[in-house]
């Protein structure tokens, strides 16, 4: 191999690579560029661009602006949104988000709340998950890989939150956007397909909908964003702080 | 003391046939459910969003917690140099191995993708605990298979004892893991306890070694060998210490959590208001999974009877269940806290106890993975030379001896072991 090279012409063969290395890049170029302008103007992640940890998605519910009927819009447009159906026995029906109803018993007081996935920062679920499909993106949206799910059900062990569901059946009617697979588990998304395209979660664009503010979507990691200036005007709660679990939902109100 | 000699079993009898024709129905049942299970979806089982693990996964881990401890026979004779013990290593790693074989079949059989097991093989998550398990159970046959051989093959004799030192701490992490599956979960008021883990080792020692002796009692049984009754009284004595041992773990665990009223909650679910767990703790893991087979063993007029450790063995393991009901899916069916204080209610039936009737598929499987187990054993025992040929006291036990100088002796010495005679 060594005699091989030194006995050719080293520096002929380098300026031909050269040359196909820049016509390469040059056509890249040129077909890449119109694209990611345009991507750059709606202000969206481009197919296959990765994630970042400059971002981190998040969502507050303003419990006061939000009542029952708000909480079922959400619940609604989440069932709509990824094909989420009723088979009659609600035992293993999937739920990935739900209105949750809270009473102190002490002074009565009441409110409802959608709960759903807190994507949290450290989440349990995908602490335990044998083969890593559990995982928490880096901009902070927890997620199953459907793909090497082995239905272990772990994860809905070791959720904090009641926020998986298992799929019993066979998926009828499977959306594109939202994979799911019997056998496997799934759970809130954040919507992920809308939010890489610049979008916002079809509950958050419901309920404001109705109840404008109820529910706010935006990145946390952004200061200027609508959802980190009003975190930090108000104290929340995260639900179950004592665990630690850093959730990217936070609840005002209660 | 003679020489010990281990001699397969002829396995040509009829009723040798009949047994293994036996176990291998259930096998093939459980087999079948789980076919059944994997065919229609697992909505055919009993388990849902509120209790995704049952009846399954109740035997799995009860057999992998019982392989842990049916080791415990091997240990005291290779660890601890106790040479009655040591005849009967042999078939105590064979038990531990099927067990072990046992429990993991159910497990993967009741996963929601078993086609996927290569997925589970090639990717790994290491801050799992259940990742952590799936090593120790691997590397815990491994151990197993080369202790069997270095104690069947002379040649490598002297490596059986550093083999089996391994074995007893491998096998010590892995019950440790086991409870950590539950220990490490805090987000269940029933399992996020330090407890967990060393409760599991010393019920594993419980329902492995009386697995174990109810295997010994049917070998040598069934076989015409001779049993003596030094061995089984070690044995018996050895299963009666374990089941206090375990009872005083479960009693540490609920009146620790009695103490804390954050836990008053899932205390008094389990111990009183928890209705069939209520009754499956009581009942099941304390009534006649402990104190029953305790009076069995213990009793003055039962004492040594073959038949009352036979029963004892069985309760403890019916107790064994019970635990792993009681943990599971007791653990399970008491609703997560969400608002601490708070009453919560939803359709998802938050703040609701969740109810779960178990398939008969699901039991079908679980049953299946002892029969898994059961065959195993009662195959290897006919090729390899597991069992002695004799287990009589003159044989196994190192302190015996011959009734003739016995009553040279005294009186005295033969009227306290008068099965010698």
């Amino acid at each position: 191999m060594t005699k091989d090279r030194s006995s050719g012409d080293p520096s002929g063969i380098d300026r031909s690579r050269r040359h196909v290395l820049k016509a390469a890049t040059a056509i890249a170029a040129v077909t890449l560029a119109p694209g990611w302008q345009l991507i750059a103007a709606a202000e969206a992640k481009a197919p296959g661009e990765p994630v970042t940890d400059k971002n981190r998605w998040g969502i507050l519910v303003d419990t006061t602006k939000m009542d029952k009927a708000t909480c079922d819009v959400a619940v609604d447009a989440c069932n709509s949104e990824h094909g989420l159906t009723k088979s009659g026995h609600p035992g293993q029906d999937p739920q990935w988000i739900r209105r949750l109803d809270i009473r102190d018993p002490q002074t009565g007081a009441a409110h409802s709340l959608p709960m759903m996935c807190q994507h949290c920062q450290y989440p349990p679920c995908a602490d335990v998950c044998p083969t890593g499909a559990s995982f928490r993106r880096i901009d902070g949206i927890v997620l199953v890989d459907k793909h090497i799910c082995i239905g272990c059900r772990y994860c809905m062990l070791a959720c904090p939150y009641k926020a998986r569901s298992f799929a019993y059946r066979d998926i009828e009617d499977p959306k594109p956007h939202s994979p799911r697979g019997r056998g496997t588990v799934q759970s809130c998304t954040m919507c992920v397909h809308r939010v890489d395209v610049g979008g916002i979660p079809a509950c958050v664009e419901a309920c404001n909908d109705v109840a404008p503010g109820s529910m706010i979507f935006g990145d946390l990691k952004d200061p200027e964003s609508e959802i980190a200036k009003r975190v930090s005007e108000v104290v929340v709660k995260r639900v179950r702080a004592d665990l630690g679990t850093d959730p990217g939902v936070l609840y005002l109100g209660v | 003391m003679n020489r010990v000699v281990f001699r397969e079993v002829e396995g040509r009898s009829g009723s040798y046939y009949a047994l293994l024709g036996g176990i291998a129905v259930v096998l093939l049942a459980g087999l079948g459910a789980a076919f059944y299970i994997e065919l229609h979806g697992q909505y055919v089982t009993g388990m849902s969003n509120q209790v995704p693990w049952g009846i399954p996964h109740v035997f799995a881990i009860f057999l992998i917690v019982a392989a842990s401890g049916a080791l415990n026979v091997a240990s005291v004779g290779s660890v601890f140099g106790r040479i009655i013990y040591k005849p009967m290593a042999r078939l105590s790693g064979l038990l531990a191995f099927a067990l072990m074989a046992g429990g993991l079949a159910i497990l993967v059989l009741d996963l929601g993708r078993p086609d996927r097991l290569i997925v589970a093989m090639t990717h790994y998550n290491f801050k799992s605990v259940f990742v952590w398990n799936i090593n120790f159970y691997m590397v815990f046959f491994a151990v197993i298979a080369a202790y069997l051989w270095a104690m069947m093959d002379w040649r490598l004799d002297r490596y059986a004892k550093p083999i089996g030192f391994f074995a007893f701490v491998w096998r010590l992490a892995l019950t440790t893991c086991t409870g950590w599956v539950f220990g490490l979960i805090v987000a269940r008021q029933a399992w996020d306890a330090a407890v967990m883990a060393p409760m599991f080792i010393i019920m594993s020692f419980a329902y492995g070694t009386a697995f174990f002796i109810l295997v010994l009692l049917a070998a040598y049984g069934w076989t015409g060998r001779p049993l003596g009754d030094a061995v089984v009284r070690r044995l018996k004595n050895l299963l009666a210490i374990f089941v206090c041992a375990a009872l005083y773990f479960t009693a540490v665990q609920h009146l620790t959590n009695a103490y804390a009223t954050e836990h008053h909650g899932v205390t008094r679910f389990i111990l009183f208001e928890g209705g069939v767990y209520t009754a499956v703790f009581w009942l099941g893991q304390v009534l006649l999974g402990a104190v029953f087979p305790l009076f069995l063993l213990w009793y003055p007029a039962m004492a040594g009877s073959r038949q009352a450790i036979g029963f004892a063995c069985l309760f403890v393991l019916l107790g064994g269940l019970s635990q792993m009901y009681v943990t599971i899916v007791g653990g399970l069916a008491y609703p997560l806290i969400l608002f601490p204080g708070m009453e919560v209610s939803s359709s998802f039936l938050d703040g609701q106890v969740a109810s779960y009737v178990p398939s008969l598929a699901e039991i079908l499987l679980g049953i299946g993975g002892i029969a898994i187990a059961m065959f195993m054993v009662a195959l290897v025992v006919k090729f390899l030379r597991v069992l002695p040929l004799s287990l009589a006291d003159e044989v196994a036990d190192p302190h015996h001896r011959n009734p003739a100088a016995k009553s040279e002796e005294g009186a005295e010495d033969v009227a306290q072991t008068p099965q010698a005679a």
